[in-house]
């Protein structure tokens, strides 16, 4: 029968190993030629972006790369699904977005920061998410269907 | 109790149940909002509301872990605790910190990384304080007469646990990368060092309420966390599928994690033959069905459940739906609120000295909240099954999805009124057991 002292090994090789291993796969997935995110491609704009999709928590409401809360519409390929201008308008409304009752809050944001996050949307658009891609968007629905 | 000291871990669940109350307020806001019922729009909007629901949940349950680590260490090794005085200094800081973060998040200000939302200075003030607390702990176990494997499982998983939480504060460009250091704290604590310190715990309450040998205990307890991190290591990468990583991660992440459900049945299974095995009947029968409770119910919640959406090819259709929410609600219930409110039930008899053992009220608080917990599990599981068939499968729109599964919000509602019923019980049960008193040293059961 197992005795403690082989029970404690395997829980320290175990862990050790496949530690290891998670570190090397990181740095592997890392590397420039395994890039799957244009990560040359992030500008200033971008990242702008990104600082203000943080610091609003708009992840509190929609999920973004299937990430986030389920309350709002996923944002990955928003821009093919409504279009620059439509965005515009919803992050510039000076009251709640709201064209199914469900609120969103009103941020009213200025022209250059609408343009920020369309760009941070932008490039998340771009980006090879593994087919994941096709499922939220609607250019390919009929890849889904068939 | 044993130790005078143990008597702090009574205020450090105080500070748990309050702020349980407050997370189950939030989530009725959520609800409400989701059915249409959102006049709190102005003050909480929902992702105010979500922010403060997930971020209450994950200080009561620290506050509960640490409340459990200064009752068992104090005991496990054979000594008091090092400095009462900076306990409590623990106590308050750990309070303030939270408070300060969730009244930020009414106020726009926080970070807007799901889990992570406390704003960078105050992770700081998290640090600090919860190095006072590792500090307290791992002094007082190495000056302690002996180290037991329980209370070295329990060490080691608040010490990873608090070295995992910096991989969340690198500041990155890119939002793949953010989203990918982000799991290495949440997937790793929920899935990893959490066990750990759910595992000392639940070692613990199975030596002190079956009165099997420790040695045997300790023994799975080795097997049950190492199956726990070989394969939830590699097992993160079930969140790397569709977030812009290789795709090799489908391959290990779907491998690894596909074991996961291995350390929660190991569990589940230890818990229960333990049970089975002891000659000793405990009399505090409530305890053993929440340490019961809570290998069980984490095996549905965490492995079952948990299991069905970690497949690459079925999560490319779930990935960010309510089946998520469904998993998550069962997972966090069995695992980690179940296991802290089996610590509170065995020890405030200890800390008190009044045995209110097989009081009526608290084997309804502990049916209650399970089956409410269960029904919003389902409610939350149909509209999941739902929102993907629809959305995903046929190309509807996501709101006008939304609108179909409403009704399943109701039904969540009232079942989170049962839940909330049995919660309210147990809180009751907690307020008559009456302050922590010296009265109570050593004429306990234990
Ligand atoms: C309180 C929740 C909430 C927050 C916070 C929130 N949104 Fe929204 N958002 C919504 C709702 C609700 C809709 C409208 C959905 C509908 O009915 O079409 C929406 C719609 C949108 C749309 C249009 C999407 C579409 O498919 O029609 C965009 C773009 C958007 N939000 C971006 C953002 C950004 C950027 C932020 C952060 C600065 C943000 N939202 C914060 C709730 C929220
Ligand atoms: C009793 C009342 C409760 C209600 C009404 C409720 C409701 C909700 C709602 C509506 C959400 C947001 C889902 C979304 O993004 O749309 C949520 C999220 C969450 N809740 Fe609750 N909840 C309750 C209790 C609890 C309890 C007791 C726990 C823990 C044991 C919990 C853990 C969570 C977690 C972890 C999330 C985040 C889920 C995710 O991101 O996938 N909730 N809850
Ligand atoms: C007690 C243990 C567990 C808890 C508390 C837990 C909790 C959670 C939470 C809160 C999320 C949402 C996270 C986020 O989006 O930020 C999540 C996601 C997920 N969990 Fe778990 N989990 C546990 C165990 C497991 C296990 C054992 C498995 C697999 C067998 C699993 C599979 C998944 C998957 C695949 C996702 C991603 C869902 C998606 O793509 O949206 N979980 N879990
Ligand atoms: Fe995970």
């Amino acid at each position: 029968m197992l005795s403690k002292k082989q029970a404690r090994a395997f829980f320290l090789g175990g862990t050790t190993v496949t530690f290891l291993i998670f570190i090397g796969l990181t740095i592997f997935s890392f590397s420039k030629e395994q890039d799957q995110s244009n990560y040359e491609a992030i500008t200033d704009q971008v990242v702008r972006g990104k600082t203000l999709w943080e610091k609003n928590n708009c992840m509190g409401c929609h999920t973004l790369l299937g990430e986030g809360a389920y309350y709002a519409p996923e944002l990955t390929k928003v821009i093919d699904r409504r279009g620059e201008n439509y965005i515009k308008a919803v992050l510039m409304n000076p009251v709640p977005w709201q064209p199914n009752d469900r609120k969103m809050v009103a941020y009213g944001f200025s022209e250059q920061e609408a343009d920020d996050l369309i760009a941070f949307f932008d490039w998340i658009d771009d980006i090879d998410l593994n087919g994941f891609d096709r499922i939220v968007s609607p250019l390919a629905k009929d890849k889904i269907n068939n | 109790m044993k130790y005078k000291s143990q008597k702090v871990a009574y205020w450090f669940f105080a500070l748990s149940m309050l702020l349980l109350v407050l997370q189950i307020t939030y989530g009725f806001i959520m609800g409400f909002a989701r059915i249409g019922m959102d006049g709190m729009h102005d003050f909480i909007p929902f992702n105010t509301a979500r922010a403060v629901h997930t971020n209450l949940l994950v200080v009561w349950l620290l506050s509960g872990f640490m409340g459990a680590a200064y009752y068992i260490i104090p005991e496990e090794a054979q000594r008091e605790l090092v400095s009462v005085k900076l306990a409590y200094v623990q106590l308050i800081s750990l309070a303030l910190v939270g408070v300060t973060a969730i009244v930020g998040y009414h106020f726009n200000y926080w970070e807007g990384r799901k889990f992570l939302e406390i704003p960078r200075p105050l992770d700081y003030l998290v640090v600090l304080n919860v190095l006072l607390f590792l500090g307290l702990i791992l002094v007082t176990l190495f000056k302690g007469k002996r180290k037991t494997t329980t209370a070295l499982v329990l060490s080691m998983g608040l010490l990873f646990a608090a070295l995992l939480y910096l991989p969340g504060m690198l500041p990155f460009d890119s939002q793949v990368m953010d989203s990918f250091f982000r799991w290495w704290v949440v997937h790793l604590w929920v899935e990893g060092v959490w066990e750990l310190i759910m595992g000392g715990i639940l070692s613990f309450l199975l030596i002190k309420l079956t009165g099997v040998d420790r040695e045997v205990i300790e023994k799975w307890l080795y097997v049950i966390v190492g199956i726990t991190f070989l394969s939830g290591v590699l097992g993160t990468g079930h969140h790397y599928y569709y977030i812009g990583v290789n795709k090799i991660w489908l391959i290990v992440g779907g491998i690894f994690s596909a074991l996961e459900p291995l350390a929660f049945m190991a569990m589940a299974l230890f818990a229960v033959n333990m049970y089975r095995k002891g000659e000793k009947k405990h009399p505090n029968t409530l305890a053993l069905y929440w340490t019961l409770g809570s290998a069980i119910i984490s095996f549905v919640g965490a492995g079952l459940l948990g299991f069905a959406h970690t497949l690459p090819q079925t999560n490319l259709y779930t990935h960010g739906t309510l089946v998520t929410a469904m998993h998550a609600h069962l997972a966090f219930w069995g695992a980690y609120a179940m296991i802290v409110l089996a610590i509170i039930s065995y020890s405030l008899p200890n800390l008190t000295g009044r045995k209110l053992y097989e009081s009526p009220r608290g084997l309804a608080a502990f049916w209650l909240a399970n089956i409410g917990m269960v029904g919003m599990t389902i409610a939350f599981g149909v509209a999941g099954v739902v929102q993907v068939y629809l959305e995903r499968r046929l190309g509807m729109e996501f709101m006008e999805v939304q609108k179909e599964i409403s009704i399943h919000f109701v039904v969540l509602i009232l079942c989170a009124t049962i839940f909330t019923t049995g919660i309210i019980l147990y809180i009751i049960d907690f307020y008559k057991y009456g302050k922590p008193s010296d009265e109570a040293l050593e004429q306990s059961a234990e």
